[in-house]
């Protein structure tokens, strides 16, 4: 039997049962359709936290203090970042001690009463150095962000968040060249920085960032720092940049064993290789839920196939008897399954990609239709019809002749 | 040419095994119109289904065009089936919902014919069989019982058989519809030179063949040639008159 036959009694067969095949198919397009958009939900959700996590910086890496311990052999640990144990010497020996190793930033940060006339506000202030924006993804809409000289002078400057610009100046005035009080000492803005949206706890749209060595000086009141940002070069160089720093802080502590160090290190790889692994469990859950409907509508496509197989006992009684082959007969009932799951899977993949596309459209999320998935969704219809088209072909296939004819 | 020689059938084993045939052997030449005849029960069934290769004997052997088919495997008999031989049923069997024509290219379709071929070979058949043009492009389930037997015959002929074998296929007509589809087979017979097997238990539709072989409980009993041999009418025949 030629194919071209084959697929010709495939069309006659389906389409003389035009509800029953179009039920049967429904299964299978809701089955790919919800995988197809479920996984381009899932894929969305993780490109959207992969992104927010980026704009935190590129390729940061956080020294923070450790925990601050009383001494002694009983000595009592007053919890992570508590401990004064981070200098501005150390972000200068990262800086020039470390390879790999393209800006490094001091903070030195604290919450405090910010007032201009007549306003005020609480919030992060920020001390730091001159590589802070490049570091931070942080943009300057107006003015200049924090100098290397305005550091050396202990340079009573700001430059604000657009949030907090809004809160103590208004939208109406200039804040460039006005005068901020932060715990009664006098801060001139020198610029504005855009705005970037909030992160979590920490929102930069409303911090104030002030020289650090000001900070340091006139709010701090100590030279310690509580962070220091170091941007690698490139994402593979960040593991050996972290054990650099490491090697290299533990040497400038003369701390012998690396279990007591007096400070921590935060790769940012490690925070996205860990909430990419989340994202991706919410992904693999939601195209394990969409697989079930699939199976359903996988055991729908047996379902009717065996009802057509005995429905048509003599029709394949009649067949065998005028000469088909074992062969010929399976091939026909199993074009038949794949046939349905195939055209299925064709209109679940378009309706799929349509209600990702509508998720983007009406802003809910933006979804990515990734070809893999589209691919995924295809091979496992096609796998359906095999599969599941297999048991009621072969069925259909050994029927013996006399019997099948004489079938009522 | 068909030679079968001691055939026997059992079904089933040990106490509950039931001999259908019980040595069974003749010869039909090519050409022949030939009745099976018997009550319900005399193994007329069973040797049909050895005839038309869609069973195999327990023992004895089966020579159809000098090849012995009797043990070949359900693969080949398939083929055999296909180039060899044509099947009339009592009832119809039919693809439904399918036109006439496509009905009569079926084996065709399992024979590898070129499309072109299918059409001229079912349109041929259908006319010899005494169907009307107008009627092949027709639903099979539009047509009339007789129509429908007679879609049937052509469907059998269409492959070039070397034998046609009809199984009481007159059982599901009445008498006058009955005897012109009797009356195609003998002017397939006569005329095509056909060689026709009637396996019917009706005596006055055996009478229609020029050799009648009697089953009775596995055995032949009786084989001659028709005493009183009746000749119908075939259908152009009828539309005529």
């Amino acid at each position: 039997m030629k194919l071209e036959d084959t697929f010709e009694e495939t069309y006659t067969a389906l389409s003389a049962n035009k509800v029953r095949s179009g039920l049967t198919m429904l299964g299978i397009i809701i089955g790919i359709s919800s995988v197809i958009a479920l996984v381009s939900v899932g894929q969305g959700a993780q490109n959207s936290i992969s992104s927010n996590i980026s704009s935190l910086g590129s390729n940061l890496i956080e020294v923070l203090p450790g925990a601050a311990r009383t001494t002694g052999s009983f000595g009592v640990s007053a919890g992570r970042g508590t401990a004064k144990s981070l200098l501005q010497g150390d972000a200068d020996a990262i800086a020039t001690g470390v390879q790999n190793v393209v800006a490094v930033a001091s903070e030195v940060s604290g919450r405090y009463q910010v007032t201009a006339k007549g306003t005020n506000t609480n919030t992060t202030v920020i001390g730091t150095t001159s590589q802070y924006p490049q570091i931070r993804n942080l943009n300057i809409a107006e003015g200049t962000f924090i100098t290397d000289g305005q550091n050396l002078s202990l340079a009573k400057v700001a430059v604000l968040g657009p949030t907090a610009a809004a809160d103590l100046f208004g939208t109406d005035t200039d804040p460039l060249g006005q005068t901020i009080r932060i715990k009664n000492v006098s801060f001139t803005v020198v610029g504005v920085a855009t705005a970037k949206g909030g992160t979590g706890f920490n929102n930069p749209d409303t911090t104030v960032y002030i020289p650090a060595t000001s900070a340091e000086r006139f709010l701090a009141g100590s030279q310690y720092l509580s962070t220091i940002d170091v941007q690698a070069t490139d994402a593979p160089s960040m593991a050996q940049a972290q054990v650099d720093i490491t090697a290299l802080l533990l040497q400038r502590h003369n701390i012998a064993d690396a279990s007591l160090a007096d400070f921590n290190i935060l790769n940012q790889n490690d925070l996205l290789a860990t909430v990419s692994s989340i994202a991706q469990t919410f992904t693999i859950l939601l195209g394990a839920v969409a697989g079930i409907s699939l199976l359903v509508g996988g055991i729908g496509i047996m379902n009717m196939m065996l009802t057509t197989v005995t429905e048509r006992t003599r029709e394949i009684g009649l067949r065998k008897a005028i000469g088909a082959r074992r062969r010929d007969i399976s091939l026909q009932f199993l074009t038949e399954a794949v046939a349905l799951t195939l055209i299925g899977g064709i209109i679940g993949i378009t309706l799929g990609m349509l209600i990702s596309f509508g998720i983007s459209y009406f802003g809910i999320l933006q979804t990515s239709v990734s070809l893999q998935a589209i691919l995924l969704a295809f091979g496992v219809s096609a796998a359906i019809g095999i599969t599941f088209g297999y048991y009621p072909a072969r069925r259909a296939a050994n029927l013996n002749p006399i019997e099948a004819l004489r079938y009522e | 040419m068909i030679e079968i020689k001691d055939i026997t059938k059992t079904y089933g084993m040990g106490d509950t095994a039931f001999q259908a045939l019980r040595g069974v052997s003749f010869t039909i030449k090519d050409g022949e119109f030939v009745a099976i005849m018997g009550p319900s029960g005399s193994g007329k069934s069973t040797l049909m289904h050895m005839l038309g290769c869609l069973d195999t004997p327990t023992s004895g052997t089966y020579i159809l065009d000098g090849k012995d088919v009797s043990t070949l495997s359900d693969e080949a008999l398939a083929d055999i089936r296909r180039d060899k031989i044509g099947f009339v049923f009592q009832s119809f069997n039919l693809l439904p919902r399918t036109t006439v024509l496509r009905n009569v290219m079926l084996p065709l379709i399992y024979a590898d014919v070129e499309k072109a071929e299918r059409h001229t070979r079912a349109a041929a058949a259908l006319s010899a069989s005494g169907l009307p043009e107008s009627h092949f492009l027709h639903k099979s389930n539009e047509l009339s019982g007789g129509q429908i037997q007679r879609v049937a015959i052509a469907r059998s002929l269409v492959n070039d058989p070397s034998l046609i074998l009809a199984d009481e296929p007159t059982g599901n007509l009445d008498t006058k519809t009955g005897e012109i589809v009797l009356g195609t087979f003998q002017k397939l017979n006569t005329e095509h030179g056909r060689t026709v097997i009637l396996i019917t238990h009706e005596p006055n539709v055996a009478e229609h063949a020029e050799r009648i072989i009697t089953l009775r409980d596995g055995l032949v009993v009786s084989d001659s040639k028709a005493h009183t041999r009746r000749h119908a009418k075939h259908h152009a025949e009828m539309n005529t008159s």
